[in-house]
């Protein structure tokens, strides 16, 4: 009964995590925002060096977008491999 | 009333498209049995043959669709590894190449319905992110020797910042592997679970609304997140292809 409802809790605990560390994505969709909004301004101002800098635009968005991932890899964590 | 409420209760499994099963049998998996990863693991590389070598068989000089699809992503991969290494990153262009193939045949093939995505796996990506690291590391002291160290010792940032730049460098150095694999197979996983929770959705919608009206919402829905996972998986093939440039890049030319 004690273990039953201790592990209700922590099961619990493990779900708000989880939803907690979601939050994370909007961090890395504020900067996915940043990088290529940054780039569309210079590239309206430039539009001559746009295309030579379109392959560090996608750069910059997969290092902000990993740590997105990484966040929902967190929560996939919580959620399914509990050690509990 | 509860068996009903049992029936038309969500019940989604967003992740049960991502189980690894043997294909004959229900035994335990071992590193010989054939699985779902197997068969769509083969089925892209059959569809990478079918393009790359069946298409331009012909050699035309107006070339066929196939044929200029095939030069199209030729093409494609030999700009990104001139643009980002330059002349010298030519050398290591077919295994560049077989990346990005088997990267984009296998994601895109995950997005047939009932299909299985080979590279939602941490697994899979993490062995093609290890090969890279690997590789580019040996490949930085085959060309440069020691010298190859210095892209932890950035000579440009003032003396008594350079200690503390060098753990930052080198902590991202081993890092890049983890982040090289999971953001490819964490990009796969959520778009497709994605499609799964709204396919749910709709399951329920079409049982608890008259004639079934209530379908269409999901249905628009999913073809909307279909749209954006067709432009996912390519993104994340490319991004996978040309992070491996950036990295080779680094092995080439260490001086920052």
């Amino acid at each position: 009964m004690e273990t039953a409802v201790s592990g209700d809790l922590v099961h619990m605990g493990a779900l708000i995590g989880a939803g907690l560390a979601c939050t994370g994505m909007g961090g890395s969709a504020i900067g996915i925002g940043h990088v290529v909004g940054n780039y569309l301004s210079g590239a309206l101002r430039n539009p001559a060096a746009a295309s030579g800098q379109t392959a560090t635009m996608f750069i910059g968005i997969a290092f902000a977008e990993a740590l997105g991932i990484f966040s929902f890899l967190v929560a996939l964590l919580l959620m399914y491999a509990q050690g509990f | 009333m509860a068996g009903e409420a049992a029936e038309a209760t969500l019940n989604i499994h967003p992740m049960e498209q991502f189980i690894v099963k043997p294909l004959f049998g229900d035994g335990p998996i071992h590193w010989y049995t054939p699985t779902n990863v197997t068969l769509w693991l083969f089925i892209a590389i059959v569809a990478i043959v079918l393009l790359m070598v069946i298409a331009t068989r012909g050699r035309n000089v107006v070339p066929s669709r196939g044929q200029s699809v095939a030069e199209m992503i030729y093409t494609f991969v030999r700009s990104m590894i001139v643009d980002i290494t330059g002349e010298a990153g030519l050398k290591y262009f077919p295994y560049i190449m077989t990346l990005f193939l088997l990267i984009l045949f296998a994601n895109v093939l995950g997005l047939l319905p009932y299909s299985f995505t080979v590279t939602s796996h941490v697994a899979v990506t993490g062995v093609l992110a290890m090969l890279v690291f690997t590789a580019v590391t040996v490949i930085g002291f085959v060309v440069n020797g020691t010298k190859f160290l210095k892209i932890f010792w950035i000579s440009e940032a003032p003396l008594p910042l350079r200690p503390i730049l060098a753990i930052i460098e080198i902590i991202s150095y081993f890092v890049r592997p983890v982040s090289h694999s999971i953001r490819l197979a964490g990009n796969m996983m959520a778009g497709h679970s994605v499609i799964e929770v709204f396919a749910g959705f709709a399951a329920v919608l079409v049982a608890k609304t008259p004639l079934g009206v209530g379908l269409l919402a999901p249905v628009i829905a999913i073809m909307a997140v279909y749209g954006l996972e067709v432009l996912v998986v390519t993104i994340q093939a490319y991004v996978f292809t040309i992070l491996t440039c950036v990295y080779l890049n680094d092995a080439l030319h260490p001086g920052h």
